[in-house]
């Protein structure tokens, strides 16, 4: 039987019902009523017997003839002539109902209105898999069968698929629901990735977005930092390649942060939330499986880094009085961006006395005037993840992200003389050509600040980049949309 | 029998023959490509030297940065300009 022949329906009135809803049972009566005056086919998507064990009821178990008819909700009752539908109505109303059938006693004694249920063909656990049997699917991907005897979670081990720990088996049921999660259509090319230079498809993004153990929901944010990753100023060859041990960081800010329910919380930077955790892995996933950067193989790190698995942070935006990170990078409050920075991973500043925001200012920045090395300086980026409790003492003075910035300045001065080679025995160190002058810890723009935590916890951490700027690596953001 | 993705590029790099080693040095040109590491330079002076005693003729390139894959163009330039290359980490 054709795909087309699967749903086609009879002339006169078609109905589609399931036993599981309170509404279809309302009108089951009335159903066998009306069969019994005009030609009237009922197909039933759960129960062969329901509404009744007759001949006027068919079996729609596998979904073909909703699937076909697009019906969202039962009871869906409609006129077919000569093969083609000429009018619907879904749900129960007393006075549709008599109007569509030409009965004006129809339904004496029943409520005047009962809403209807959602039809199983558009259930989200079914969906994808009728979508698959009998829609025009258009995914590219090579087809690999498994073998019967053959443990999934094993098999993509062995072939070299996952970043050392299990990944879901990327069914096409598993894509399809997964590529829902965008209007973007699977051949759509998101970017070329290295460090072998492959076409990252929106089909490929999905299917390791299933492996990493994405919701459908999260594949903008996946696609977005797939797009801010593969630009020459993320440069993520030479992040890859580096034996520095650096991976892209990633930050979220914008609405999109509670749409997916993302952590700014407690463990913002550590584990436990699905999105902050599988967003990120997908992208490494990518990077490896279709950008071929392999740990052993481009990728040089000599001690890695937990940021090459995955780290993700959603900005605490409504427990900070100062601007978001996504406005210090230009973009309108309220627009969803994902940023990619390159970085290690966190160290944590602990200062648990300081009272007042100069007290807490010069500990910080006795900290990040170490970041990587004291003895090196403007080489390389920091990204300063601000903690709610630290945040206070700057937000109870009234400290604007400006003023901490701007008196930051001077106690981040390095004078040269103190870090040139060989000083206090230490080899490490500028040349002594840079001897007797002021520098500066970091570029101009170098330091990026977040602010995310739990509420309580004097801690704050830094996050220490690599090679900065157009020599290395900049940071990128992008704009998450559908 | 579960039927899965493949979640790769698809393209498997082409396998290529290495160009048989030379018998001798001597009348080639090899090119030396200094990566921009600090000290590099250092470690390229002394092969440079060693190389012109065993009679090749030697090019110095640099990439303008350790941290990215050196221009399309170097790489044109080095691949028609020389008969071997060394590549120079000094980390």
């Amino acid at each position: 039987m054709t795909d087309a022949a699967r749903g086609a329906v009879p002339d006169g009135l078609v109905a589609v019902v399931k036993r599981d809803c309170a509404t279809c049972e309302l009108v089951a009566p009335l159903l066998a009523e009306l069969a019994e005056s005009q030609p009237i086919t009922v197909y039933t998507q759960d129960d062969p017997t329901f509404p009744a064990d007759a001949d006027w009821v068919v079996d729609d178990t596998e979904l073909a003839v909703s699937w076909h008819n697009d019906i969202e909700t039962v009871p869906t009752l409609m006129k077919v002539a000569g093969g083609e539908e000429t009018d619907r109505i879904v749900g129960w109303s007393v006075e549709q109902w008599r109007a569509f059938v030409g009965n004006d006693t129809l339904g004496d004694g029943l409520p005047d209105f009962r809403p209807g249920c959602g039809s199983l063909s558009v259930d989200p656990t079914i969906a994808p898999k009728l979508e698959l049997a009998f829609g025009d699917t258009t995914m590219a991907a090579r087809r690999v069968e498994l073998a019967e005897l053959e443990d999934e979670s094993e098999a993509m081990f062995d072939r070299g698929w996952t970043d050392g720990l299990p990944v879901v088996a990327p069914t096409e049921a598993r894509v399809l629901a997964m590529l829902e999660g965008t209007t973007r259509d699977p051949s759509d090319v998101v970017a070329i990735v290295p460090p072998n230079l492959h076409e990252a498809t929106v089909e490929k993004v999905a299917i390791n977005a299933v492996m990493a153990g994405c919701k459908p929901e999260y594949l903008p944010v996946v696609i977005a930092a797939v797009e801010a990753i593969c630009t020459d100023e993320f440069n993520m060859h030479g992040v890859l390649a580096t034996t520095m041990a650096v991976g892209p960081v990633f930050v979220v800010n914008g609405p999109i942060r509670k749409k997916l329910a993302m952590n700014s919380g407690m463990n913002a930077l550590g584990h436990g939330h699905r999105p902050n955790s599988t967003i990120p892995r997908a992208v490494q996933l990518i990077v490896r499986n279709i950008g071929g950067g392999f740990p052993g193989g481009i990728d040089r790190s000599a001690q890695g880094s937990t940021t090459k698995l995955g780290l993700m942070i959603a900005e605490d935006e409504e427990g900070s009085p100062w601007t978001t990170y996504s406005q210090d990078q230009g973009f309108d409050a309220g627009v969803d961006t994902v940023t990619a920075f390159c970085s290690e991973g966190p160290h944590t500043i602990v200062d648990q006395k300081s009272r007042t925001p100069e007290s807490l200012l010069r500990s910080m920045a006795q900290m990040l005037s170490h970041s990587l090395s004291p003895r090196m300086v403007m080489g390389m980026d920091a990204m300063l993840v601000i903690s709610p409790e630290h945040m206070a003492r700057f937000a109870e003075a009234g400290w604007t992200k400006e003023r901490f910035l701007a008196e930051l300045e001077p106690l981040l001065a390095v004078e040269s003389d103190t870090i040139i080679e060989g000083v206090d025995g230490i080899d490490e160190g500028l040349p002594a050509g840079f001897a007797g002058v002021t520098l500066p810890k970091f570029r101009p723009g170098g330091l990026q600040i977040v602010h995310a935590g739990g509420p309580a916890g004097l801690f704050s951490s830094i996050l220490s980049g690599w090679v900065a700027g157009e020599k290395g690596s900049l940071p990128v953001t992008k704009e998450i949309t559908a | 029998m579960t039927t899965i993705l493949d979640p790769t590029s698809e393209q498997v790099p082409e396998g290529r023959q290495q160009t048989r080693r030379p018998e001798s040095l001597s009348g080639l040109t090899v090119g030396l490509l200094d990566i921009s590491k600090p000290r590099g330079d250092v470690f390229l002076d002394q092969l440079e030297s060693r190389l012109t005693g065993l009679g090749a003729s030697v090019n110095r390139y640099v990439k303008p940065t350790f941290a990215k894959p050196a221009p399309v163009d170097l790489r044109h330039e080095i691949a028609t300009s020389c008969d071997a290359v060394i590549e120079a980490l000094a980390d």
